[in-house]
């Protein structure tokens, strides 16, 4: 059988896919949340180093790796709309950015409170924290640059260019911890393989898949109010039945 | 192990549970904005509506 794809590229169609994807997203977020939260406080063992506090791990290395995934797929559809023309890809690019920022809030946040109890400091200028906080800036002039500009084709196109240029970043996060010699650990998670322990594992690898499901579901849903505003000239919005009342 | 010891992680509570914390409150105030944005969204499209508003 064969799948037309662009079907879905249409905002017309997207918007009752997304509609109906939603609830799904957000169950399967919430479902993963109480597997992971439970695995990574009652299964999981301390840590022989850290002790208890370790346990932030859970929260800040999905959340940290969320930011960056996200920041990918955002540039990916600015860039697709920038290529195609597509209206629906730059509509999930601005639905994206809110939800990636506010990941990298929580990133930031948690790294804070790990750090104090294990370097002594609730902030360093180490090349990791800044330039994770440089991703943060990257997020908040997307945003920034696409709600300065009135026409919002042109906004798009201008953010655009702004996110594809910034996903340069991303890399230097990822690498920082190599190239430079930072406070930050290393990567507990090659590419080779890990020495960590099983449950920990289980319960970082469950953690990201909540975090991915539950920020799928944010989009989606910010993604419905810009089709809806974007496309409040056209019959199909007005004969929408969330209308009717 | 008993429920306060758990809470007490050893000493270190505030920074685990302020960092789960402070996710958690992330996570329940950008659903609410969301959803209000929505909510928002459908009575301004409904107003346009029914002004008969072409803008």
């Amino acid at each position: 059988m064969a799948i037309n794809w662009f079907k879905y590229s249409a905002p017309t169609t997207f918007y009752g896919l997304a509609g109906k994807m939603i609830p799904w997203f957000a169950i399967f977020a919430a479902i993963l949340f109480a597997v992971g939260l439970y695995i990574g406080f009652f299964i999981a063992p301390v840590d022989a180093q850290q002790g208890e506090f370790y346990r932030i791990i859970f929260i800040h290395v999905p959340a940290s790796m969320m930011s960056m995934f996200l920041y990918m797929v955002m540039a990916g559809y600015a860039a697709l709309g920038l290529i195609f023309n597509t209206r629906l890809s730059a509509m999930m690019a601005s639905a994206i950015a809110p939800t990636g920022a506010l990941f990298t809030v929580i990133s930031l946040w948690t790294g804070a409170l790990w750090g104090k109890p294990m370097w002594g400091a609730w902030w360093m200028w180490d090349a990791r924290m800044t330039s994770e906080l440089i991703l943060l800036f990257l997020y908040l002039g997307f945003i920034a640059l696409h709600a300065s500009i009135d026409e919002p084709r042109r906004a798009d196109r201008a953010a655009a260019l702004l996110a594809i240029v910034g996903s340069v970043n991303v890399p230097i996060i990822y690498f920082s911890v190599k190239w430079w010699n930072t406070l930050h650990q290393g990567a507990t998670i090659k590419f080779t393989g890990t020495s960590m322990q099983v449950a920990m594992q289980h319960a970082l690898l469950v953690m990201f898949f909540a975090c991915w499901a539950y920020a799928v579901a944010a989009t989606l849903l910010r993604v419905r109010s810009i089709i809806l505003e974007r496309e409040r000239n056209t019959q199909w919005v007005l004969d929408l039945s969330e209308l009717k009342k | 192990m008993n429920w306060s010891e758990f809470f007490a992680m050893k000493g270190y509570g505030l920074y685990v549970w302020g960092s789960y914390g402070m996710a958690l409150s992330i996570f329940i105030i950008e659903i609410v904005l969301v959803r209000h944005k929505r909510k928002i969204t459908l009575q301004q499209l409904r107003m346009m509506r029914d002004a008969g508003v072409e803008e």
